[in-house]
């Protein structure tokens, strides 16, 4: 499972702070918690703080202070990304790109000439889809793009667009159905990603209800998700998830060895 | 139409683990020998690298194990001591290295004292100039209290030490810290545990890239079936990113063939089978044979005649 740490958010206030006082001391700290939790990623959003490129690979040089984890840059303006992929010392992962062919044609040059990889949303100018056929219909889009751009499947995360359970109950299901089917795309298939939170958006039981659909989602194929790398019941049933998909080997202690 | 590319990928390597020191390394041995650092399987080189061979151990012993003559013969009376035994494995039969089995240190073999065992090194380590791979005798008591003097006996020569289990695990580990060789972590036959002792010497403080996996050796049957699925099954997790499978792996092939009845009972007991002399050797290189596709690294081998048909093997197919 590839682990893409959500904190370094301008969402959160901290983060926030930092970023205007210009102060790294969260952004560094953060870095290493969520490295010393095992995130392949970390994702890195300005949010409302700035719009400036030169304060995304600020954050960006904040984190690679601290630690050598490769970026997820949580943006999809052309002109960030151009300034702020050369700053990433390992090849990063852009978050994201919607199926709309004018904004796939923007972006993912850039992206494949610095042989980076992408998370594409299985939406389009109509908005979030509301059948697995309509995501995978998005979704194929993408698929087809990135190949055209001379991408390897590798380099490209579905993200099926998860929506919140409480307000779509239907959806969840969907979701899953358009999971099975993104893995069909190619084989060794793309990866497949998912901003996790969303499902219990609004809930009274988040962390239950998180952790319950990223096992049904990994049943059904996901192998990445952003997420709070710091809730070790999640992480945990993630684990087990891959243990009964047989995607990882079975040892008594594989909860306490994945933390060593 | 284009042909696909159907290359497999690999995200990880196989852990290099280098056996015996030399003079400059603290050790008194003429060569090292390197298993390990693959980044794909067995001979897809077009896949990615493949740095170094598969290595043969020649099988020596204190004291003869319980042998067919066939086996015996073929290794000549220099079998009745392990420094000749030894000598005649790397001058004539041409083996990498050596695989130095305590079998008469058994209770109920000779009950060979440990201080009977670690001359026995010693006298090895002086006859040869190859490295060692030192074993007990099997018997978990009595192994924890030679395995120590083995491994003093021949401090500095980075051996590798057979074996560490869910069992004894920290004996072994602190006595290779002390004297500075490598392990073989040992489980029958089971992946998980396989991978739960590599759990258990790391959390002991020992670092998995001087550890070699042993899953013990079937030479027939549903046993062989088991082993080289492991294998080969370890070797994939390994190659995918488990930190905690990427080690290289041996099979005690000689060990295991002499044990079974179709490589020891001759014609008169198995006929049809053909004569006993060419079957037993045949078996033997056959086996090795079958455990190298399944990408084992060292395989320790005890019959003259199945060492050169594996070396020819070895040659033609690395």
């Amino acid at each position: 499972m590839i682990l893409i740490g959500e904190r370094i958010n301008a969402g959160f206030k901290d983060i926030k702070q930092a970023i205007l006082d210009k102060n790294g001391d969260a952004i560094k700290e953060w870095a290493i918690k969520q490295t010393n939790a095992k995130a392949d990623y970390l994702d890195v959003n300005l949010g409302t703080a700035s719009n400036k490129p030169e304060d995304l690979c600020w954050m960006i040089e904040m984190v690679q202070e601290a630690v050598d984890t490769p970026i997820s840059i949580d943006n999809n303006r052309p002109a960030m990304l151009k300034e702020a992929i050369p700053v990433c010392k390992k090849p990063p992962l852009v978050n994201s790109v919607t199926a709309v062919e004018e904004k796939l044609n923007e972006l993912l040059p850039i992206v494949a000439e610095h042989k980076a990889s992408i998370i594409g949303l299985a939406m389009d100018e109509a908005g979030s889809p509301k059948t697995a056929d309509k995501r995978v219909e998005n979704a194929g889009k993408v698929f087809a793009k990135i190949l055209e751009f001379g991408m390897e499947p590798e380099q490209l995360f579905l993200d099926p667009i998860v929506m919140p359970m409480k307000f779509m109950q239907e959806q969840a299901q969907e979701i899953l159905k358009a999971v099975s089917q993104f893995t069909l795309f190619s084989d060794p298939p793309c990866h497949i990603v998912c901003g996790l939170s969303n499902i219990s958006n609004g809930t009274t039981q988040k962390s239950l209800i998180n952790r319950t659909y990223i096992a049904m989602m990994i049943a059904h194929g996901q192998d990445a998700a952003i997420l709070d790398v710091m809730d070790d019941e999640l992480v945990n049933s993630i684990l087990t998830a891959e243990l009964v998909m047989n995607k990882s080997i079975y040892a008594d202690s594989y909860v306490e060895a994945f933390r060593k | 139409m284009e042909i696909p590319n159907v290359k497999e990928r690999w995200t990880s390597k196989i852990n290099e683990v280098t056996i015996g020191a030399t003079k400059e390394q603290g050790g008194t041995r003429a060569k090292t020998i390197t298993v390990g650092g693959q980044t794909t399987l067995p001979f897809l080189t077009f896949e990615g690298e493949i740095p170094n061979p598969a290595v043969i151990a020649g099988f020596v012993a204190d004291t003869p194990p319980d042998w067919p003559d066939v086996l015996k013969n073929a290794i000549g009376s220099e079998i009745n001591s392990p420094v000749e035994w030894a000598q005649k494995c790397v001058q004539e039969f041409g083996v990498d290295l050596i695989s130095l089995k305590m079998v008469g240190a058994d209770p109920s073999v000779k009950d060979a004292s440990p201080a009977d065992c670690a001359k026995v090194v010693q006298d090895v380590l002086k006859a040869v100039d190859v490295p060692l791979i030192i074993w007990g005798c099997g018997d978990e008591e009595k192994d924890n209290l030679i395995l120590p003097e083995c491994s003093q006996a021949a401090r500095g020569e980075n051996c590798l030490i057979g074996s560490a289990k869910e069992s004894n695990y920290r004996t072994v580990v602190a006595i290779c810290k002390a004297d500075k060789h490598k392990i073989i972590s040992e489980a029958p036959v089971d992946i998980n545990i396989g991978k739960q002792v590599n759990i258990l010497l790391q959390d002991a403080g020992f670092d998995l890239k001087d550890v070699v996996m042993f899953q013990t050796t079937a030479a027939l049957g549903y046993g062989l079936d088991y082993v080289y699925t492991i294998l080969e099954r370890a070797r994939t997790t390994g190659l995918k990113g488990d930190k905690l499978m990427a080690a290289p792996q041996i099979c005690d092939v000689g060990g295991e063939t002499w044990r079974i009845k179709e490589a020891v009972a001759d014609e008169d007991v198995l006929p049809g089978w053909g004569k006993l002399e060419k079957r037993g050797p045949m078996w033997e290189a056959v086996c090795a044979a079958v455990y190298l596709q399944a990408g084992a690294d060292i395989m320790i081998m005890a019959h003259p005649e199945a060492i050169k048909r594996f070396q020819n093997i070895l040659n033609k197919l690395s």
